[in-house]
């Protein structure tokens, strides 16, 4: 090894505090960086693999009933490849020694042979026999919830009639990677389950013998999406086509989308500001490192090492630090990715996962990371590179004091010497000093955004079911309903206040943009839903037009109060209807049209009609009332509140858990990094002058506070403007994640405002404590005797 | 003396520049320096030496005037010819030493060894000044004689034409000093090195074949030693 290699080495291990807490930093940016490219590009070759492999249809599309014979027009219809007819029903489930009521979606499948489109993917047991009737296969998630097996049975309840079901295959399907239950806006994995069952056993017990009420399609190469759409729509209008719809528009596939933006998003904010804070730290640290070893550059160019070989020596050392943080930054990247592409993979029920590292993505943080430290590092290695070897001889020039602004004012008097020296110390390097506290801030900023998640949520389920959806129990009705059903459900014992709604799927248009929703006709003046304004109060339901939520006026439709909307009804007659915008709503949770029920029930051109129910009910008899319900007819399925949250709840914790646990330590690390390097740089820098106190007699405490004082006094200004910073990058979260499915309100709570200054704090008192030890050990002979 | 012409320096001015005032360092010299020669440089702080010595060894350049190394005009070089000029011909010894701290005396001597066209190993330039038992010590662990030894070491193991050596014994007591000088002297006989010796101790002169002595930025007197001291002769 070369002698130059062995000063390197020993150099670094010289310096390892310094260097390791750099790599920490380097670490928090390339393992982010790795964990967000990785999981990405996991779940979308995953994803692709499955829906190939399952014949994930391109368009899709409901109806209420059309002859089998329908079909044989889809398949001329131009660019289409497979189609495939199914009968899809709800129903209501029993599951033994499970009282709350559970739904479900039944689908068929081909009576022989395999499903052209919408494959199954088969977990365990097989697909219902040919000809069997009473045979079904269930969803994984489904069956898990309940511990079904093979071999188990349930009770089925379509249109009224009760099936006993013999359960024979669990399966997934790409159409419910993401399966909700209609009205309800999480998963529930105990009260929803999706049912696969030979088509003549479902049609018979559906009434759709050689019929149809659902329809899929896949696309030739190259064709249009949107002329398909078209011409189904125009195809299936008179059979009560629902509207087609595209991949683009299947919930399933818009939330798995969604939520891979949000990776994406993340693979770019957080490394940007972790390697840019290791690039400022590599900065102080080799501008410091060379300022301590001018003689030996100028040694070295004495005795004929040119400037490119002083430059490489230097770059050598950042790389060697850099390739610790890469190494290790991509190893970490690389664990996160797997726990987070576990947690992804059965949050979004993906039947197996494909964990790849693509070369291009280390590539890439190789890149991205090197050139960030070169870029750090290149002003104060260009400095020692071009170093005269005879300036490099003579000692460095006093760095210049001037008395600070401050004290220009009069101040001098309120301070001690010592915090006169603080003072004069950061205003004599005024970049450096803003560029620590920006990488305090940083810290704090990103400590903030993991808490605030979990406000955000927390607020976002507050709004939704503390003042918006108030009821207990929903129940929803299979077929517009008499108003006259509410006083059925009323007269049940243990149900105090009931209040109808009507539901119409429709289309919105306004201009060229649309968007497919249920108009919900509310009662005026309701209990228990309410429809709240920007300031979060309820507002009265107009008795005519049509309310929407922000969202679903501003950047999908792009429609002002006062405007005129047409709407596309999907049900019954199908009319097209003009109505006028007239307000506006908040809403953090999908996206939504409110009208009066009765303005409703008008246009509709009904009597009043309604779909489902809301109730508020006494919790002891809660049980009891579902009984009830699911004996009635014409009830759909019920949907349970409380029961929805705990279990969203349940589904974030773990996934902002473990977000929480890798931006607390990352954001720790930064904190750490920023704050233990400052001090040890000004330890490095000032050892000799604070030798000499120590000689003067000044007490170790007193030497400490002139020391830390700095690096404490940098550190209570930067918590402030990481605060400022914090929010700021909450709010351009609220942004980047926002879509018709939720938004992120922009509430942060004063415990995320303080957990981050905490941590922020402990990284400090950490520093304290190791430059308190490293001062007991300052040896106040030796440092007086060497010459700077 | 009969042997060649190393160094040849001409009409040599040197102003620094500090702030606002300028500093007039060194006033039109001339030199010659013979090869073999084991020159002193005497003169009190302040006179020029260092600046001297820094222009002829291609640390520094003059502001006017010409230095020329066997024939080839300095002044006129570029960095990069200055370094190449550096790495080959010349050997430096400082006043603080100027050790890497982090590495050993074998090591320190092996940095300049692995770049230079025809050393000799660091082993035997470290025997030649005594210190070939303490290889692997770090500078740290020798003593300021011993430090300065393995800085001559350094400085001849590359063969160097000419050395140069700024105060060498300046951070030294005399019996130390001593110890140094010799390491000097015997590299300067056995190897042939011109050997240029700054110094303030008008003792020293007495071990050089010829003594310069500076004033104020010039000459100000030349004068040749009939006969040359060993080292263990002088006392101060």
């Amino acid at each position: 090894m070369k002698a130059l290699d062995r000063k390197l080495l020993r150099d670094l291990w010289h310096m390892r505090g310094m260097a390791v807490a750099i790599s920490l930093v380097m670490i928090g940016g390339i393992s982010t960086f790795v964990m967000s490219r990785v999981t990405y590009e996991s779940l979308k070759i995953t994803q692709a693999r499955y829906y190939i492999d399952q014949r994930f249809a391109d368009v899709f599309a409901g109806l209420v009933r059309a002859p089998e014979a329908v079909a044989e027009r889809f398949i001329e219809l131009p660019g289409v490849n497979q189609v495939e007819t199914r009968v899809v029903a709800p129903v209501n489930l029993e599951v033994e020694g499970f009282d709350d009521p559970v739904t479900g979606r039944i689908m068929s499948l081909p009576e022989f042979g395999e499903p052209r489109l919408n494959v199954p993917y088969l977990r365990r047991g097989r697909l219902p026999a040919p000809a069997a009737d009473h045979e079904i296969a269930i969803n994984e998630d489904f069956a898990d919830a309940h511990g079904f097996q093979p071999g188990d049975r349930l009770v089925a309840v379509i249109k009224g009639h009760r099936k006993r079901l013999d359960i024979v295959g669990i399966a997934l399907s790409p159409e419910y990677m993401y399966a909700i239950p209609p009205g309800a806006l999480f998963p529930d994995y105990e009260r929803y389950g999706i049912l696969w069952m030979n088509r003549k056993a479902l049609a018979t017990a559906f009434d759709m013998d050689g019929a149809f009420n659902d329809v899929s399609f896949s696309l030739q190469r190259g064709a249009s999406e949107r002329d398909l759409i078209d011409r189904v729509d125009l195809v299936l209008a008179r059979y009560g086509g629902l509207g087609a719809y595209g991949r683009d528009d299947q919930f399933s596939h818009r939330f798995i989308t969604e939520e891979l933006r949000g990776l994406e998003t993340m693979a770019t904010i957080f490394p940007v500001i972790f390697l840019g804070v290791a690039a400022f730290l590599l900065n102080v640290v080799i501008s410091r490192l060379v300022a301590t070893e001018r003689e030996q550059i100028g040694t070295l160019k004495a005795f004929g090492y040119s400037t490119a070989q002083v430059a490489l020596h230097y770059i050598k050392l950042v790389l060697s630090i850099t390739a610790f943080g890469l190494v290790a930054g991509t190893g970490l990247g690389l664990w996160f990715a797997k726990g987070l592409s576990g947690i992804y993979q059965v949050f979004y029920s993906f039947p197996y996962l494909h964990f790849e590292l693509d070369p291009l993505i280390l590539l890439q943080a190789v890149a991205v990371t090197l050139v960030a430290a070169l870029a750090g590092t290149a002003f104060a290695v260009r400095r020692a590179a071009a170093l005269p070897p005879a300036e490099g001889m003579r000692p460095e020039p006093p760095p210049v004091y001037r008395a600070t602004f401050l004290e220009r004012l009069g101040l001098q008097q309120r301070l001690a010497e010592p915090s006169r020296m603080i003072v004069r110390h950061i205003a004599r390097q005024p970049l450096k000093a803003g560029l620590t506290m920006l990488g305090i801030a940083a810290a704090c900023s990103i400590l903030m955004i993991t808490n605030f998640q979990r406000d955000a949520i927390s607020w976002m389920l507050g709004v939704q079911y503390g003042l918006s959806s108030r009821e207990d129990l929903t129940v929803l009705f299979t077929d517009p309903t008499p108003r006259r059903a509410l006083y059925s459900i009323k007269s049940l014992e243990g149900v105090g206040h009931v209040e109808g709604f009507r539901a119409v799927p429709a289309r919105l248009v306004h201009g060229h943009r649309s968007h497919r929703t249920a108009i919900d006709g509310i009662e005026p003046g309701g209990e228990l839903q309410r429809v709240l304004d920007a300031a979060l109060h309820p507002v009265s339901i107009p008795p005519q037009g049509i309310l929407l939520t922000e969202y679903l006026a501003e950047e999908i439709l792009r429609i002002s109060p006062g405007e005129l909307l047409t709407i596309e009804v999907l049900e019954g007659n199908r009319p097209v209807l003009q109505v006028p915008v007239v307000g506006t709503t908040r809403e953090y949770l999908g996206v939504n049209a409110y009208m009066s029920r009765e303005a409703l029930n008008d246009l509709m051109r009904e009597g009043p009609a309604i779909s489902g129910a809301r109730l508020a009910v006494d919790p002891e008899r809660q049980v009891e009332i579902y009984g009830r319900l699911r004996g009635m007819p014409r009830v759909a399925g019920t949907i349970v509140r409380d029961t929805a949250i705990e279990q969203f709840n349940e589904m974030m914790e773990q996934t902002i858990l473990y977000f929480s646990f890798i931006t607390a330590l990352l954001g720790g690390f930064i904190a750490f990094g920023v704050v233990y390097n400052s001090a040890r740089i000004a330890l490095s820098e000032r050892s000799r002058e604070l030798a000499s106190l120590r000689v003067l007699g000044f007490t170790r405490g007193e030497v400490a506070y002139i020391l830390l004082g700095e690096i404490g006094l940098l550190t209570l200004l930067a918590i402030p403007l990481g605060f400022l910073f914090g929010y700021g990058l909450s709010g351009y979260l609220t942004v980047a994640f926002s879509s018709d499915l939720y938004r992120i309100a922009l509430v942060v709570e004063p415990a995320t405002y303080a957990l981050a200054a905490t941590i922020v704090l402990v990284s400090f008192a950490i520093t304290g404590a190791l430059i308190w030890r490293k001062l007991a050990r300052l040896d106040l002979i030796e440092v007086l005797k060497t010459r700077e | 003396m009969d042997s060649p012409v190393v160094f040849k320096a001409r009409g040599l001015t040197k102003i620094y520049r500090m702030g606002e005032v300028e500093v007039v360092a060194l006033r039109n010299v001339d030199l010659d320096l013979h090869g073999g020669e084991f020159v002193v440089l005497l003169g009190p702080s302040g006179s020029g030496k260092s600046t001297l010595l820094n222009i002829l060894g291609g640390l520094d350049t003059a502001t006017s005037g010409h230095v020329l190394y066997s024939g080839t005009d300095l002044t006129a070089a570029n960095e990069r010819e200055l370094t190449a000029f550096r790495r080959d011909h010349v050997g430096f010894v400082f006043q603080f030493y100027n050790l890497i701290p982090s590495l050993t005396a074998r090591e320190n001597v092996a940095a300049v060894t692995e770049i230079a066209t025809r050393p000799m190993r660091p082993e035997d330039a470290l025997e030649i000044v005594g210190m070939g038992k303490r290889l692997d010590h770090f500078p740290a662990q020798l003593s300021g004689g011993e430090q300065q030894r393995v800085a001559i070491a350094r400085a001849i193991a590359k063969n160097p034409a000419v050395l140069l050596c700024d105060e060498p014994t300046g951070a030294l007591d005399s019996a130390t000093g001593i110890v140094v000088l010799e390491a000097l002297e015997r590299a300067n006989r056995e190897l042939g090195t011109t050997t240029v010796v700054i110094t303030h101790n008008m003792v020293i002169a007495e071990m050089a074949d010829r003594v310069i002595r500076m004033a104020d930025g010039q000459v100000a007197g030349s004068e040749r030693n009939e006969t040359r001291k060993s080292p263990s002769e002088l006392h101060w």
